[in-house]
């Protein structure tokens, strides 16, 4: 078995109790297969159910005992038959042993591999802990299991445990059983590289289970620099990091289908060209890369690049320790990274801890700069947080979460909620009301009742995409799977949880009444929508409280674009739009007519501006294109020229087809009305 | 992929939906910056940082050159003007008295910043005198008024663009908290009068007008007097912006720095309380890192951009093809196809909203469950009234019982958990730190998170811990390394700096390199200061003893390297090599060799085979 290769045996107890969760087992050991088909195809694998009628293995024939044990296959590289056999586990009668199926699996584990590939060999045991275990021939259980745990960590073998605590446990469960097996499982934690995990839905289930197995590689080794006398030695691994899906290969169906050596593979070609006519292909010399600077862009030459550019030499270096207060949570900026110290190094592993419980005791935080690699050409600034071991045998470490920078950040004052108006804020029952529903909607009544951690919930697309993948495999046009039933969790409330403070959020639901501002018409809504950001230039800025509050209904001399505005916005009739429309041409006509200054003339063009905006919006560009050409001829008519001057100058055109498309002006039309002298009729 | 920018801000994964935040900011904004010029600019000072008196002139103007460089950096779609009033010489469109519009060759009055913008702008104080000059233009016999022309000129400049897809806005720097207050009671009225409503006018327009004022050491700027109409403070507002009037330099700054970005919806959100509740809020991208921008492929000769064309070729034929819409994973033996239909059918999972699904004390919210940027969350009343109610009531709570919403917001891909944890406002002089709010923190999967720990333990070995002497001596040095004052943002990114640095002297033809300072570096003088030399070293033999110097490193890379070597030995390379067969070799099979041989481990997988044949053939 070569490097970063796997040899695994899975203990599935499929007696009578495990028989409700069953199909989600059998979920999740198919998926871990798929993924072993996908990303680790050399990896082996192994399956023994317990619980069985059946007993089938070596130590059954070879020296008695080991009832129900059943070994389905035997450890042998991943194939097709593997994810079929975890799909259909059997349903067993019995009372299965968990320890007698530990002792099987690691038996088989050892004849395959001997004492080598130590840390490539694992045990999973999937169980719910609920049954007796039997008395060992001479001494304790706890001896007895602590024996196999010490042969376990001489061999190397590492072993995980998946115990099912569903809450609907029916009541026949001896406590005192499982209270015997969690210590007995808690003694191969202490005494093995073992983990026990509890689940306590199909969901968390799912998610308990490690499917993709990644060989943790160190981002960086070197020294964490207290100052340059002061070094200790550490590593930094990636502790989060997203799993996304496999990078699917372009596929190419070019190829004849005659052509049975045809690789299907696409290969993406780029050419680089002075224009698009021109077929002449620029050469890798002849091509420079360029950097927007303001509407410019600056070409730099690789050469040019090199010798400015901010070199960096790789370290991380103590900046300084500051109260955990002064790092608000929201501003960890990516994934996460842990800082472990030099396993090698015992003085680097006791620094780590002394500055870690410290940190944990007086709630500090220390600030860091790091830079990973030699010549990387950027710093990173972050945090560590102290990370104590729980687990004797596990040294302590610093998680590392990066820092945003000043550019980073984009500071906007957003209004108090004190500042808002009364009608905005909860009075004192509502009040109540809320803080009972933060209370009773409660996800972790304790720490171990604790539902929904990231820990155990698995990624719903990724659960899907296999699922998938395994159905295409057997039929090509197989139809795409529903979301998986476990997944509910995630999406809803639980219904269980909501069941019982039904009445809570009945009275949350009642307290806050909430409706649909009646101003904003559906279609208006659309074209909120619809419009490309940030257009929503309204809602940009803080709110207004005041505007269109009060319903205006004419159009006044003092503020005749805002009531215009608010007035043609109206929603609670139907013919205020064209009301708004006829006063606001009322208004311009008047001004027009009012105006020997340029500053009178400034305001009928902003009022007429606004009835263009206005009528585009409400789509009634007759009205307008009409009025314009009225507007026009009245000009003319009074010589008021200065004022026509502005159409051109403020490009006031007709509405076109483009903008409304009822118009009956074509686009270069609504042009040409400013530059002719002539009014142009309408039809 | 040659398309990628250099590696600068590569080191690790590019988040694919960043695109995402920057997509949603293609909106423009217009700016006009509006500075007082009159006499007495130049004769108030205030302290600055270092304690020098500056004039009231000095700090406006540096607060713009610092907004016209985060402008070019962060913005740079956004037109802006310079412009001056109670000015000696006039330049503007408009031809009136005292206004100066401020501006650079190869570029219109209002357009995006240049770098000669900036380069000019910062040395204006040594010109300004001999070219603009400074003269009160507020004179009454004349029924001069400066200050209507500025805002008359400002929204003249304003008409530009579309006031449906730009925000418009002009910043107004004055210390003259009274304009017109040596006039004649009938003359002030009547100037009072014609500016306010000019003002009006212009924020009629869909203009804003912020006003960034002075104040004299001594003596307050008094909003009440003649601005708050203005700009339209009513009695509420006006003791909110009271404390905000700037009496710093770094106040200044920072005010301009916060109010000079508008505020951009990231995302609509449908929050769903409970089944038939639903509010309604806006998702804010406060935090995103700031990239040096793509890049553009130029002409080497012509310094043009160049077109890139992308195409698709099949491999078997050589046939161009239109980018394929079959996609296959391997799988046991044969490939299983998938249509770009089905995959976005597959991820496709829920509709976007924002699901609540319980609550959690914030104790159980982890260090390591974070996955990228925060967004903050605030309620809006627009389409469904009452929204803020409920949220400002949820929010109050949380914060009172310590608890944290768990949430499924479909709104990415994938979608995900998330934490939204209630942020009370943190206010200090300078005005709003924390605004307010929820923050949405993105938790990963069980898949994304790594068990590392485990992988460090030694089974039944005791870890080495601390002792109680070590612990206190930990304890006296961080005592001595205190950050005081540490706030997170306090750092320019170093590389970022240096970048547009870069930038700036090449487009301006300058063989000087703007010096740029890295702030992320240790404060070696405060190391160096001897009770922290002393806590350090006390540790430091608290740790390693008296002799010895920390553990070194025992020629852990020479074993590194034996080890790959060793591996890249079960291949005979040489004998691939010869047979053509070193592609069916996987990269990091290929960089075994490499290594082992030390050679570059750098480029695609032909330059690694090439690399490795040249190698071989020696």
């Amino acid at each position: 078995m070569a490097r970063n290769r796997e040899g695994l045996v899975l203990l599935v107890d499929v007696g009578p109790a495990m028989h409700s969760v069953l199909p989600d087992v059998e979920k999740t050991c198919s998926l871990l297969m798929q993924k072993k088909l996908i990303y680790n195809k050399f990896d082996e694998v192994g399956i023994v159910v317990f619980g069985t009628q059946e007993t089938e293995n070596e130590l059954a024939r070879d020296i008695g005992g080991y009832d129900n044990v059943w070994v389905l296959r035997d450890i042998k590289v991943v194939d097709e038959l593997v994810v079929d056999r975890v799909k259909r586990l059997p349903r067993g009668p019995a009372v299965g042993d968990f320890l007698d199926a530990l002792i099987v699996g690691m038996d088989m584990l050892i004849k395959k591999y001997g004492a080598a590939e130590r840390g490539k060999k694992r045990l999973c045991l999937i169980t719910n802990a609920a049954c007796p275990t039997k008395d060992p021939f001479e001494g304790t259980k706890d001896e007895q299991v602590s024996t196999i745990a010490a042969k376990m960590a001489a061999e190397g073998i590492k072993m995980e445990s998946i115990v099912m605590r569903a809450d609907n446990a029916s009541g026949d469960v001896d406590e005192k059983i499982i209270e015997e097996n969690d210590h007995l499982l808690s003694l191969f934690s202490t005494n093995a590289i073992a983990k026990t995990v509890y689940v306590e839905s199909p969901l968390s289930l799912l998610g308990s289970l490690k499917t993709r197995r990644v060989a943790p590689v160190t981002l960086f080794r070197g020294d964490l620099e207290i100052n340059p006398s002061m070094k200790i030695k550490v590593w930094v691994y990636k502790k989060v990091a997203e799993e996304r899906l496999p990078t699917l290969k372009m596929y190419s169906d070019k190829a004849p289908p005659s052509d049975k050596f045809a690789k299907h593979e696409v290969k993406i070609d780029y050419d680089y060209k002075v224009s698009e006519e021109t077929s002449e292909v620029l050469a890798p010399e002849e091509r420079i890369k360029g950097f927007p600077y303001g509407p410019h862009v600056i070409p730099i030459s690789p050469d040019e690049m090199e010798s400015l550019k901010f070199k960096t030499e790789k370290g991380m270096k103590l900046l300084g320790f500051t109260d955990s207060s002064n790092i608000l949570r929201h501003y960890y900026m990516k994934d996460v990274n842990i800082v472990v110290p030099d396993p090698s190094k015992e003085k680097s592993v006791i620094a780590v801890s002394a500055i870690a419980r410290e940190m944990k005791q007086t709630n500090k935080v220390a600030i860091v700069r790091c830079v990973w690699r030699n010549g990387q050409g950027n710093v990173v600034v972050g945090v560590l947080t102290p990370n104590v071991s729980e687990r004797d045998d596990t040294p302590d470490s610093f998680y590392f979460n990066v820092l945003p920078f000043a550019e980073d950040i984009r500071e906007f004052p957003f209004p108090s909620f004190s500042r808002f108006p009364a009608s905005w804020k909860p009075d004192e029952q509502q009040q109540a009301v809320a803080d009972n529903l933060v209370k009773m909607l409660d996800l972790a009544p304790s720490p171990k009742e604790e539902v929904l951690k990231p820990e155990l919930t698995p990624n719903p697309v990724l659960q899907r995409f296999y699922e998938y993948l395994e159905l295409k495999s057997r039929s090509t046009d197989a139809a795409l799977p529903p979301m998986d039933e476990a997944f509910k969790r995630i999406m809803e409330q639980d219904s269980e949880l909501s069941s019982t403070n039904k009445s809570i959020t009945d009275v949350f639901r009642g307290s806050f009444e909430v409706k649909e501002n009646p101003k904003l018409r559906k279609g208006s809504k659309r074209i909120l929508r619809d419009k490309p950001s940030g257009s929503d230039d309204e809602d940009n800025r803080m709110i207004t409280y005041d505007a269109n509050e009060k319903n205006v209904d004419t159009v006044g001399d003092a503020n005749p674009v805002q009531d215009f505005e608010a007035m043609i916005s109206r929603r609670d009739g139907n013919d205020w739009i064209d009301k708004a429309i006829s006063e606001m041409k009322k208004l311009i006509v008047k001004l027009v007519e009012d105006s020997t200054t340029d500053e009178g003339g400034d305001k009928a063009l902003e009022c007429l501006l606004a009835l263009r905006k206005g009528c585009v919006l409400e789509q009634e560009p007759k009205q307008f294109n009409e009025f314009l050409n009225h507007l026009h001829e009245l000009c003319q008519e009074r010589k008021l020229s200065h004022f026509l001057e502005h159409f051109t100058s403020k490009k006031i055109t007709l509405i076109p087809k483009s903008e409304a498309a009822d118009s009956d002006v074509a686009d270069e039309e609504a042009g040409e009305f400013t530059v002719k002298q002539e009014p142009k009729l309408e039809s | 992929m040659e398309l990628d920018p250099e590696d600068v801000f590569r080191d690790e994964d590019e988040d694919p939906e960043s695109q995402f935040f920057q997509e949603k900011e293609a909106s423009k904004e217009f700016v006009v910056y509006l500075i007082d010029a009159s006499p007495k600019m130049f004769t108030s000072t205030c302290p600055s940082e270092d304690g020098k008196q500056e004039s009231h002139f000095h700090i406006a103007v540096s607060c713009i050159a610092q907004s016209l460089k985060s402008h070019i950096i962060n913005r740079s779609n956004d037109e802006i003007a310079i412009c001056f009033f109670n000015t000696r010489e006039k330049k503007n469109l408009q031809e009136l008295n005292g206004v100066y519009v401020f501006n650079v060759p190869q570029r219109e009055c209002i357009d995006r910043p240049t770098a000669r913008l900036i380069k000019d702008f910062d040395l204006i104080e040594e010109s300004f005198m001999n070219d603009i000059g400074s003269q009160n233009g507020i004179v009454s016999d004349s029924r001069e008024n400066s200050l209507y022309s500025a805002l008359w000129v400002a929204q003249a400049l304003l008409r530009k663009g579309s006031s449906k897809t730009a925000d418009k806005r002009i910043f107004l720097f004055t210390n003259e908290d009274d304009p017109f207050g040596s006039m004649r009671i009938s003359v002030k009225e009547d100037m009072t009068r014609t500016t306010l409503q000019r003002a009006k006018d212009a924020q009629d327009l869909g203009i804003s007008i912020e006003l960034l004022p002075l104040s004299h050491p001594d003596k307050q700027f008094d909003v009440s007097l003649f601005y708050k109409e203005l700009i339209g403070l009513n009695g509420d507002e006006l003791t909110e912006f009271m404390p905000s009037v700037g009496q710093k330099l770094e106040d200044m700054k920072d005010q301009l720095k916060k109010r000079v970005l508008a505020k951009r919806i990231a995302k609509r959100i449908t929050f769903m309380i409970c089944d038939g509740l639903s509010i309604e809020l806006n998702g804010y991208a406060l935090l995103r890192p700031a990239t040096p921008g793509t890049i553009t492929w130029l002409d080497s000769t012509t310094n043009l951009p160049i077109k890139v064309e992308r195409s698709y070729v099949c491999a078997d034929t050589g046939a161009i093809m239109q980018e394929p819409i079959q996609r296959i994973q391997p799988y046991i033996n044969r490939n299983v196809m998938f249509t770009a239909a089905e995959l976005s059918e597959l991820k496709k999972i829920s509709t976007g909203h924002l699901r609540l699904l319980g609550f959690k004390p914030l104790s159980c919210l982890k260090d390591y469950h974070n996955m990228k940027p925060s967004t903050f969350l605030y309620p809006s009343d627009k389409e469904v009234i009452g929204s803020t109610r409920a949220f400002i009531a949820l929010h109050r709570s949380m914060i009172q019982l310590g608890r944290f919403a768990v949430a499924f917001y479909g709104g990415t891909t994938p979608p995900r958990l998330v934490a939204l944890v209630a942020q009370d406002e943190i206010e200090s002089d300078g005005g709003q730190v924390e605004p307010p709010g929820m923050n949405m923190i993105y938790l990963p999967y069980a898949n994304d998170i790594r068990d590392i720990e485990m992988v460090q333990s030694k089974p039944g070995v005791a870890a080495p811990r601390a002792s109680e002497d070590q612990l206190k001596k930990a304890s006296a040095l961080m005592r001595r390394l205190e950050l005081k004052d540490f706030s997170v943002c306090q750092f320019a990114n170093p590389a970022l700096q240096r970048h547009y640095a870069i930038l700036q002297a090449i487009a301006l033809d300058e063989d000087e390199l703007r010096e740029t300072r890295d702030e992320t570096l240790p404060d070696e003088e405060g190391m160096n200061r001897p009770g922290v030399v002393k806590a350090i070293k006390e540790f430091k033999e608290s740790i390693y003893g008296d002799d010895s110097e920390e553990e070194s490193d025992s020629g852990a890379k020479e074993k590194t390297r034996k080890r790959k070597a060793a591996d890249a030995g079960d291949y005979d390379f040489v004998e691939l090599a010869k047979t053509g067969k070193l592609k069916d070799l996987t990269v990091v099979e290929l960089k075994t060799y490499l290594t082992a041989n030390n050679l570059p481990l750098s480029g695609k997988k032909d330059a690694l085979i090439n690399r490795i044949l040249a190698h071989v053939s020696k």
